[in-house]
């Protein structure tokens, strides 16, 4: 298992009221799946994303990545496990401005202490890989929607975590674009690359091995996509 | 132990990567807005160092004028209540075998009148055109060697060794100079260089020709009437040769405490005081160059605390206005550490170019321009006072004070929840 869930509950407090996101949530994921969370808009799809991304802290349970208890960890701690075991594709792509694509890439690499000359080789192929070796120097704002989520891919895998986690990675891009994307997560995964993937839309959650479909704080079903969408 | 390492190699990471951001912030920002916080910090840091140096340059221009116009380095007068310094010749001699004297002056001094006009008086009824005055006797070429007198000849010319008939007077003396109407303080009308003057000195009278007239700003000269040392002492009918100053200017970079102990230790101090030149400014002048440098200090903190509040406010909409870049930052795992640290050089940044802007016109420019054009003032010619170390603590302060209103913005920010900043909330 790299990652295993036990009574996950997250709530948020609105006014007086207390509205509970997810409620006692157990799963498991498997090593080298490419796994899907799907669900009606507002059903917590995303955050059970933040959750297991640990980008955000659930009220309970127990989340363990690759063997860590990570509901153990401090804020530093997380940090530093986000930067080396995980990797993040945002729905808005989320480069920085001011930073090349490359740059874009390098970042959490240099953050890592890794050799300069490693880290741009390394950020290079991670490019390339992806299709955007042609464009290693552009800024975001040089990139269209396709190109800018390519190299958040880029970044997201240049390190070689264990999980990359994706939120709504086409949701802002036409369907060819989209396409494209999904391909590239295929090609990610089956070099065994887990990923986990947060999208609203069947048609691609069905490109995924497993899917969940959440509703009302709870896994209303788990399964193989095509059975459960 | 492992611990520490960790942390200082994190730490480490931390900078580089924090200078890498800070670096492409800048490379990318508003190249206008860039320009216009480097103005800023420009002008701060000239107020910090300009308005204290003009303060105190006022005060240390007259202080400098003091020196170099009347007491030298090291001054010798005469004991509280007695009229000369007794045995003037040997205490000469002592300062002329001294190794670190390069030049000296020895003035003859004596309260007297200056009275003009006196050929049109008409009554004894009529008020007289007089005045008191210090009358001095001195060497003329002796005394141009220490003070450079005659440069200050603003009228006429300055005396020579055989003008026995002539006296150049201080332009204090007289009312086109110095135009007070007051009783208790008297100037002379009408008179200029060529007129004749009628000097009193203890109840002799000699009339002499006015040959020039001396302006220093220094009031101890400016409102002196000076002749030859030997034409003063036959005036008074001195016969001694016992004097009442001897202005010192002893040679470059020679402490002159060193000369004043050489002199206490040969016995001057027995029957002269001997001051340095530091010790023989008047008490006053020394208050007002305090009271002006903690005034210059006090308008210049103002412009520290306008620069840290400028700084704080750009570091602060800048980062409030990238909190999403920020909290992806964090989210992908680079430290708040390295995060904030890129903040930190980017006002080190727009501090260190100001400055070093700042420090290119006060002495690229200003420092000169104002040496060869001082402000005039009626006490002193102003200069600019911006002393190495001084200014070298100044730009510490503003650095210091730039780094700290660039972190704390940064730090409010970092600590943010991370997924809210990424989320926008």
């Amino acid at each position: 298992m790299i990652i295993e869930v036990k009574n996950l509950t997250k709530s948020f407090k609105t006014g007086d009221k207390e509205l509970v996101v997810l409620n006692k949530m157990s799963f498991s994921i498997e090593a080298g799946e490419f796994f899907s969370i799907t669900g009606r808009s507002g059903s917590g799809k995303s955050t059970l994303l933040y959750q297991l991304g640990l980008l955000d802290h659930p009220n309970s349970g127990e989340i363990m990545i690759d063997g860590v208890n990570v509901s153990l960890l401090s804020n530093e701690e997380r940090t530093k496990f986000r930067l080396k075991e995980l990797g993040y594709v945002f729905q808005d792509y989320a480069l920085v401005p001011e930073l090349t694509a490359i740059e874009n890439v390098a970042i959490p690499l240099l953050m890592q202490g890794i050799e300069k000359k490693e880290v741009w080789k390394k950020a290079e192929q991670a490019l390339q890989k992806i299709g955007m070796g042609e464009r290693l120097h552009n800024l975001p704002n040089q990139l269209s929607g396709g190109e800018q989520q390519r190299v958040s891919i880029a970044r997201a895998v240049a390190h070689d975590p264990k999980i990359i986690f994706a939120d709504e990675p086409t949701a802002n891009l036409d369907s060819e674009t989209a396409d494209n994307v999904m391909k590239a997560f295929l090609e990610l995964n089956s070099s065994g690359q887990t990923i986990l993937m947060v999208t609203h839309e069947p048609e691609y959650a069905k490109l995924t091995r497993r899917a969940i479909k959440i509703g009302d704080g709870r896994i209303l079903s788990d399964g193989r996509p095509e059975d459960i969408i | 132990m492992q611990k520490q390492i960790t942390k200082t190699s994190d730490f480490l990471i931390s900078v580089k990567l924090g200078f890498f951001l800070a670096l492409r912030q800048v490379k990318h920002s508003n190249k206008a807005t860039t320009a216009l916080i480097i103005f800023v910090m420009t002008l701060t840091f000239l107020n910090l160092v300009v308005v204290r140096g003009v303060l105190v340059g006022l005060i240390q221009s007259t202080i400098n004028v003091y020196k170099e116009r009347y007491i030298g380095d090291i001054f010798i007068s005469t004991l509280q209540k007695k009229d000369y310094i007794e045995n003037t010749p040997n205490i000469i001699e002592i300062v002329k075998n001294l190794p670190w004297v390069e030049s000296f002056s020895v003035r003859y001094t004596q309260s007297g009148t200056i009275e003009g006009t006196y050929k049109e008086r008409i009554s004894y009824t009529e008020k007289a055109n007089e005045a008191g005055a210090t009358i001095t006797g001195i060497n003329p070429t002796k005394e141009d060697i220490v003070t450079d007198l005659s440069s200050k000849i603003i009228e006429g010319s300055y005396l020579n060794e055989d003008d026995t008939e002539s006296v150049v007077i201080g332009a204090y003396l007289l009312k086109k100079y110095l135009p007070i109407e007051s009783a208790a303080f008297r100037t002379l009308e009408n008179v200029d260089v060529g007129s004749k003057v009628r000097l009193t000195v203890k109840g002799n009278v000699k009339e002499f020709t006015i040959k020039g007239i001396v302006k220093t700003k220094v009031d101890e000269i400016d409102m002196r009437v000076f002749m030859l040392d030997t034409t003063l002492r036959n005036l008074m009918g001195r016969t001694d040769y016992n004097a009442n100053e001897i202005a010192i200017k002893i040679k470059p970079d020679i402490d002159p405490l060193i000369v004043k102990n050489a002199l206490i230790q040969s016995g001057v101090g027995r029957t002269a005081k001997v001051q340095t030149f530091e010790e023989g400014l008047p008490k006053f002048v020394t208050d007002i160059r305090d009271t002006f440098a903690i005034l210059g200090n006090v308008v210049g903190s103002i412009g520290l605390v306008v620069a840290s509040i400028t700084i704080f406010i750009v570091i602060f909409v800048n980062a409030i206005t990238r909190k999403k870049f920020i909290g992806i930052l964090k989210g992908i795992g680079i430290s708040s550490q390295a995060i904030e640290i890129a903040y930190v050089f980017q006002s080190l940044f727009y501090a260190t170019l100001g400055i070093g802007v700042g420090l290119l016109i006060l002495y690229g420019f200003l420092v000169p321009f104002i040496a060869s054009h001082p402000i005039k003032f009626p006490f002193s010619d102003g200069i600019l006072v911006a002393e190495l170390p001084a200014t070298f603590l100044r730009v510490f302060l503003l650095a210091l004070a730039t780094v700290i209103a660039g972190y704390i913005p940064a730090r409010m920010v970092v600590k943010r929840n991370t997924l809210d900043s990424i989320l926008g909330r």
